[in-house]
């Protein structure tokens, strides 16, 4: 019997898991996928955004200033990347300044620090490649840049070290509410065997409406809506400082363009609703329209740079609020659903608001660990490391000096890192989102023979069990002569 | 009289050449730009023939598979049976580029022969 | 600080050859890095057979061609590194490297040859549409699995391109036993040699659909993409090279010069070739001069530098040509100017034009963006004309 099951190890489910580990109980985490970070966590923008947007009252306002100010000390205890670039919301007609001000108006009631309008001359100064019709900008200095992968790992990492179970390849199928008064509990019936706990929390993302409808009879809907981005070459970093969104209006929300944390140029989202939790197709219509309204923003977009495009998909719900609290006819049962934008920002701040949501349900007492650890060391980056670091750790471990993705200079010793950490690496994309090997121009062309062998050994599987993400994805079908005629 | 049309592949200019055969024997070439296309059109209408490339594993080497080729062509027509014999064939490091791997393979009097020098493991 | 005289990246054809010229010149300090575990670069995936016509008169394989210059190499007891990173190289000719057992460190070069050679363009730049499952490679990735792991990604194979990786492919992927069930192309012609569109689809009776505008459905396990290789130049980029647009490589003099003094450039970091054997020659020439330029006195070279430069002007169905400028004092008796022509030219002529007087002109049966052409320019005829300014190589149709 647990305590508390998680069910979803993307990066809300691993940030709330991370908060309750600080307290003596025993938890699990449940997810589908064969690695953490696999659904809406791995593709989007990695934007952590200053917190005018969402509406003044609402449960996203709220949550997303308090995450926006927590996600500085988060991630030095994780050691994780995150730089507040701050970003500019672009207006590009004297008629739109108007709502340059309404959103200033609503960032000032949500207690946005430091933001203001600032004119087209300072805007040119912050952003010399920026658009000649830009005529004003919203500026918040707090908005900022984070590496959307590392933040989940490192959550269920820290999760991890504190003594949460994480349950990979477990699908739930069904959820049994067996209610005794105030003390009830859950049967969940997986595809890896019955859990039992006295809370159960859905962070399923696009398919917590399933999870919930499981044990509710207020039935809740989330729809998935689609987002594809397009990504550049490094050597454009810094084409760009800030992240620029455009001021919503008669061309529909806008769409983003913003430095990665790691340098990359990226350019998105579309917003599209699918009635497929799983396409996460990108089309070509698509990436014309993020195109075509990126050049509204800056200058000129160089095509030829473009290394990949990718989608993801929002959880979102038609009350355009995050729905979060106990449901109300199923005790012990607490929703962390429709997390849609600004829901990476709002991160540690859920984790914090769910257990205390915990707390106050009162079901199981909350004790706190005196030996909680708080801090988790990333893979170290060998290439950024100060020289007598790096020289100290390819001299203990030279497979640090090996390295194996040319494109974003990443070495063996990392790759085995990934896979030997806690909840560690198991697919070519498990190791590419915590290494960012395979992630650069090339896009994995290079590296991928050399990470299939590092995989094999290190995990002392086939070759041909070595697979690129999770479910039948397997890079290999057999050995030359024993396929298809050979066999013949 | 038939003719057949076919690309040099003497060279990289790869000429379109016209080929006039009666009875089984070409009696014209035309298109060719030298002596090598000449020749290889006559082969290739009447006796197709290639070179076989590919690989077979190696036990105890630095490199789990060594790289092959026949010494010399054999007929198209033989090519997968050709493949076929060098399915499940393991040979010993070390490995120098020459040393036989299949000594007349199919009956044709060629040899498949190593590519690659492949050392042995250590 | 260790040191050498020349110190090439790459260890590739391109590597070795210009470290045997840079010997047999009379330079005896030099060092070839390499990434990879071996010398010899992508030959030794390019397991097939069809290399070496021009530089030996015979027909090697990959790994065989490579062999012969890696047998050179040691023969002439010139230095090299495997397994070797780099990482950096500056203005100064500092050359910083990595690996297992060196650590992170730095090198002192007077003269450095750049062979880093090229990557295959990826998906991500096409912007071909849809999911991102496995069972997409490059044609060179799949090459490598299959020729040097051991490795088949799928039985059912379709290749997008027919540039001659992806038609080598095709052939060697049906011979482990898969089905090739097309290889299309999106231009109307293909971008392969003749040679390997008779030997590795013909043969095999795979089709090979050029560009038509229709849409029709496949169902395939595995997808190689052919779609063009990229002279991987970030480090020369780095060192603030001056880098040609249409070939992504450094713009050269005759000399396989760069816009950096001393850094010279040869095989597919420059341009991308089709044949190994012109990769193998114009190594040998950034060699040699790479070791004149170590011998030659810095009074001598700074005198050199101020020669006004002939500039070649790639003219009418010409997209560019290597070299982009001759000096006139330096130059060999003959330089070899290769060139690629922008579409497919039957019965068509190139053009050499001295300023405006046309100095040669010779025609083709066929020329193809595949292909690369050359012409020769021969000293004696660019002295006998005084103040040549621009030399302009076109194609008439």
């Amino acid at each position: 019997m647990y305590d508390v099951i998680v069910i979803g190890a993307g990066v809300i489910g691993c940030s709330i898991a991370r908060e309750l580990s600080r307290y003596q109980i025993k938890i699990a985490v449940l997810e589908k996928c064969s690695d953490i970070c696999e659904g809406t966590s791995k593709a989007n923008s990695g934007i952590v955004h200053a917190g005018y947007d969402a509406k003044a009252g609402s449960i996203k306002s709220k949550l997303n200033v308090e995450g926006n100010r927590m996600m500085e000390s988060l991630s030095k205890d994780l050691d994780i990347p995150f730089h507040r670039n701050g970003s500019l919301v672009l207006s590009f007609r004297e008629e739109e300044r108007e709502i340059l001000e309404d959103l200033l108006q609503n960032g000032l009631k949500n207690k946005v620090p430091d933001i203001r309008i600032i004119k087209k001359e300072e805007v040119q100064h912050l952003e010399p490649n920026i658009s000649e019709d830009v005529v004003a900008a919203l500026y918040a200095p707090t908005g900022g840049i984070i590496c959307p992968f590392t933040l989940n790992i490192a959550l269920a990492e820290n999760a991890c070290t504190n003594g949460v179970e994480f349950f990979l390849e477990t699908e739930v199928v069904n959820i049994e509410k067996q209610q005794r008064n105030r003390s009830s509990n859950y049967q969940i019936q997986t595809s890896n065997g019955r859990f039992d706990s006295r809370i159960v929390i859905n962070a399923a993302g696009v398919y917590a409406d399933n999870i919930h409808n499981m044990v509710s009879e207020n039935k809740i809907k989330i729809i998935a809506r689609k987002g594809e981005y397009c990504l550049f070459d490094k050597n454009l970093g810094s084409y760009i400082k800030h992240t620029l969104f455009q001021t919503p209006g008669k061309f529909g929300k806008g769409i983003l363009v913003t430095p990665t944390v790691h340098g990359n140029l990226m350019i998105g989202p579309t917003a599209t609703d699918v009635e497929n939790k799983e396409l996460t197709t990108t089309t070509q219509s698509a990436m014309e329209e993020i195109i075509a309204k990126a050049e509204r923003s800056v200058k000129h977009i160089p095509k030829r740079q473009i290394i990949t495009s990718f989608s993801g998909l929002r959880a979102h719900t038609e009350g355009n609020d995050f729905i979060i609290g106990e449901v109300v006819d199923a005790p012990g049962f607490i929703d962390v659903a429709g997390i849609e934008s600004p829901g990476l920002s709002c991160t540690p701040a859920i984790g914090k608001f769910v257990a205390e949501l915990v707390t106050d349900i009162d079901i199981i007492p909350l004790v706190k660990k005196i030996d909680f650890i708080s801090t988790r060391k990333g893979i170290p980056h060998i290439i950024e490391l100060p020289k007598e670091e790096r020289d100290k750790l390819i001299k203990e471990t030279p497979a640090y000096g090996n390295v194996v993705c040319r494109c974003e200079t990443i070495t063996e010793g990392e790759i085995i890192d990934a896979i030997q950490r806690p909840i560690g690496a198991k697919t070519l994309d498990g190791i590419k989102r915590r290494t960012r090997s395979g992630s650069g121009r090339c896009q994995a062309g290079f590296c991928t023979p050399k990470i299939m062998e590092i995989l094999a050994r290190e995990l002392q599987i086939n070759l041909e069990d070595i697979s690129k993400s999770s479910g039948e994805s397997n890079l290999i079908i057999g050995k030359n002569k024993e396929i298809g005629w050979m066999n013949k | 009289m038939e003719t057949k049309e076919l690309i040099c592949i003497g060279c990289p200019l790869g000429c379109m050449m016209n080929v006039a055969i009666e009875k089984g024997q070409v009696i014209k070439i035309s298109g060719n730009s030298c002596q090598k296309g000449e020749q290889y059109a006559k082969k290739e209408v009447i006796n197709p023939t290639r070179i076989i490339t590919s690989t077979v594993i190696v036990k105890n080497g630095e490199l789990p598979m060594v790289s092959v080729k026949t010494s010399e062509d054999i007929p198209k027509d033989k090519i997968k049976d050709c493949m076929k014999e060098l399915k499940g064939i393991i040979v010993e490091a070390p490995i120098c580029i020459g040393d036989i791997i299949v000594r007349n393979v199919l009956g044709t009097n060629v040899n498949v022969i190593a590519t690659k020098n492949v050392r042995g493991q250590n | 600080m260790e040191s050498f005289d020349i110190i090439i990246i790459g260890g590739g054809p391109a590597g070795l050859a210009a470290a045997v010229a840079a010997k047999e010149e009379g330079c005896n300090s030099i060092l070839i890095i390499e990434r990879d575990k071996e010398l010899g670069g992508i030959l030794n995936q390019c397991i097939h057979n069809g290399f070496g016509l021009h530089t030996f008169r015979e027909e090697l394989t990959g790994p065989e061609y490579a062999e012969r210059y890696i047998e050179r190499v040691k023969e002439l007891n010139i230095e090299y590194k495997l397994n070797t990173m780099v990482i950096d190289i500056n203005s100064k000719k500092q050359v910083t490297a990595m690996n297992k057992t060196e650590g992170h460190f730095t090198i002192q070069a007077k003269a450095i040859v750049l062979a880093m050679g090229c990557r295959e363009r990826a998906r991500g730049a096409l912007g071909i549409p849809g999911y991102r499952p496995a069972g997409i490679y490059s044609a060179g990735t799949a090459q490598r699995l299959v020729n040097i792991e051991g490795l088949m990604p799928g039985k059912e194979v379709v290749i997008l391109g027919s540039g001659d990786i992806g038609l080598i492919m095709a052939r060697r992927m049906t011979l482990e036993g898969a089905t090739v069930k097309l290889v299309a192309e999106l231009m109307p012609y293909s971008g392969g040699l003749k040679r390997n569109i008779v030997q590795c689809l013909d043969d095999y009776q795979i089709p090979l659909r050029l560009s038509q505008g229709t849409e029709e459905y496949f169902s395939c396990d595995t997808l190689l993409l052919s779609v063009g290789l990229i002279p991987e130049n970030e480090l020369s980029q780095g060192l603030g090279i001056n880098i040609e647009k249409i070939t992504s490589g450094p713009i050269v003099n005759d000399q396989l010069e760069t816009s950096e003094e001393g850094i010279f450039a040869c095989g597919n970091v420059l341009h991308v070739h089709d044949l190994v054997d012109f990769v193998s020659e114009e190594a040998s020439l950034a060699g040699r001069n790479a070791a004149r330029y170590v011998i030659v006195s810095a009074e001598m070279r700074e005198s050199l530098a101020k020669i006004n430069l002939i500039e070649l002007i790639s003219g009418k169905g010409v997209r560019y040509t290597v070299p982009k400028y001759i000096n006139p004092i330096k130059m060999d008796e003959v330089v070899t100017v290769r060139f690629r022509v922008d579409k497919v030219y039957r019965e068509g002529s190139i053009r050499v034009t001295f300023d405006n007087n046309e100095v040669w002109k010779r025609r083709k049966k066929i020329m193809a963006p595949g292909e690369m052409e050359e012409v020769k320019i021969k000293r004696q005829d660019v002295m006998s004309e005084s103040k040549l300014q621009n030399i302009t190589i076109e194609i008439i149709e």
